[in-house]
């Protein structure tokens, strides 16, 4: 438990909140060291945690794949390598099965989707103590390490799926054929307004539900990893009932990080599978 | 769980990772994978070809093989029936050696004999006209009776 927080619902609160820096109340820029005052920060602040964890997760994607790719040979692969390989026929051969256009960007567009979010997932393992306490005692008052529980992170990404959604419909279609789209299905052109009304939504759902899915998720799970941490600090002296709950602590995040292991991978999966899929949908011609 | 700026850096951070990967990271592996997908592929093939070379070669050779016996087996055969010829000719010339010889050999015991036949006529003659002379005495000149005498011998 942080030493700052003294109840669950302070607890909580702190778990939950980013480091946000931007324009505090008196006008001067800074990080904020309240809920009230990273709210009042408006748009123009940065989450310094999301931010920093995202960049360097995908930094070290990157150098990985970049340090392999540099000194890759056509022997008889080894170690990393093999790795690499294996990831890159895995997203391949997944990117073949659902996308059926030709588009050169598509397969590494999905492999950085799946190695981000996958990463960024994985901080949800880390005890969720461990840096938050690190960072107090660094003087930073707030750090979330996993950043896939920030929307932010997660529409971030989605709006970028979306203009590259939007991008190829107009470039595979033409911008009338894109509109037509919208507007003259499913009832014909007498329907326009409710045609455009049924397929804006439609449209609108794919990067919503991509960011939702993914934010929704991670953070109902980093939420019940602070539930469970906050049985063993009810530690109240050493009676049945505290030892119960400390000894449960342990079982229960140990089973839901097991458990968690399958979300992390299925959420980075599901994203990248559905942003193909979008990008298959937006290079289809339907009529 | 403001939505703020940090929106807009994730966005551009995204697409600049996906450019990286795009640029950097995908090509190289992918190029790597397919040329030792085709490496691969030509071992396999060369591997079938050779596989294919060495049963030709070993049907050559068997062939090669049952040619040379053939050849070995006609040219014993071959062997055998010139020692044979050989053989004939040699006895076909012994034999008419030994004819011509035994013919040479009779050839010389008749004139042998006759030889002796003359002369034992002659001697016989001789003895004859001696024991006429004899018997006659002295009247007989030789000289005289000496064409009777050669009639004689001729006869005889």
């Amino acid at each position: 438990m942080s030493s700052e927080a003294h109840t669950s619902a302070e607890y909580i609160k702190h778990h939950l909140q980013n480091l946000t820096y931007g324009q505090l109340p008196d006008g001067s820029w800074g990080v904020a060291h309240s809920a009230e005052e990273a709210k009042a920060m408006g748009f123009w602040a940065l989450n310094l945690d999301t931010f920093i964890m995202s960049l360097l997760l995908g930094a070290i994607f990157m150098l990985v794949f970049r340090s392999v790719a540099k000194n890759i040979s056509t022997g008889t692969p080894s170690g990393l390598q093999n790795f690499c390989e294996w990831a890159i026929e895995f997203i391949d051969s997944s990117v073949r099965g659902s996308f059926s256009a030709k588009n050169s960007m598509v397969a590494p567009l999905a492999l950085t989707i799946f190695f981000w979010v996958f990463s960024m997932n994985l901080m949800d393992l880390l005890p969720i103590d461990y840096i938050p306490l690190l960072m107090s005692s660094l003087g930073v008052p707030f750090f979330k390490i996993v950043p896939s529980t920030d929307p932010n992170a997660t529409f971030g990404m989605a709006i970028g799926v979306f203009l590259l959604v939007l991008y190829y419909s107009i470039k595979m279609k033409g911008l009338g054929g894109f509109v037509g789209e919208l507007t003259l299905q499913p009832f014909g052109k007498w329907g326009m307004p409710v045609n455009l009304l049924l397929e804006g939504v439609n449209l609108i759902a794919k990067p919503i539900s991509l960011a939702l899915r993914l934010f929704g998720n991670m953070y109902a799970g980093e939420m019940i990893f602070i539930l469970i941490a906050l049985m063993g600090g009810a530690w109240a002296g050493a009676s049945l009932g505290s030892a119960t709950l400390y000894g449960s602590q342990i079982l229960l995040s140990l089973g839901w990080a097991i458990f968690h292991i399958l979300i992390v991978t299925l959420q980075a999966f599901i994203f990248m599978t559905l942003t193909v899929v979008y990008l298959d949908m937006a290079h289809q011609e339907h009529h | 769980m403001n939505i703020n700026a940090t929106l807009l850096a994730q966005t551009i951070m995204f697409a600049l990772f996906v450019w990286f990967c795009m640029k950097f990271v995908w090509p190289p592996i992918v190029a790597a994978l397919e040329q030792r997908k085709k490496q691969i592929a030509d071992g396999l093939a060369d591997a079938e070809r050779a596989k294919h070379d060495l049963e030709l070669a070993s049907k050559r050779s068997a062939e090669i093989l049952r040619e040379a016996k053939e050849k070995a087996g006609d040219i014993v055969s071959h062997g055998e029936k010139r020692a044979s010829e050989i053989i004939e000719e040699a006895k076909v010339q012994a034999k008419l050696e030994g004819d011509r010889l035994v013919t040479g050999a009779k050839a010389e015991i008749e004139q042998e004999v006759f030889r002796a036949r003359e002369q034992l006529r002659t001697q016989v003659s001789a003895i004859a006209l001696a024991g006429a002379g004899k018997i006659l005495g002295r009247e007989i000149d030789a000289k005289a009776h000496n064409d009777l005498l050669d009639k004689l011998v001729a006869e005889i």
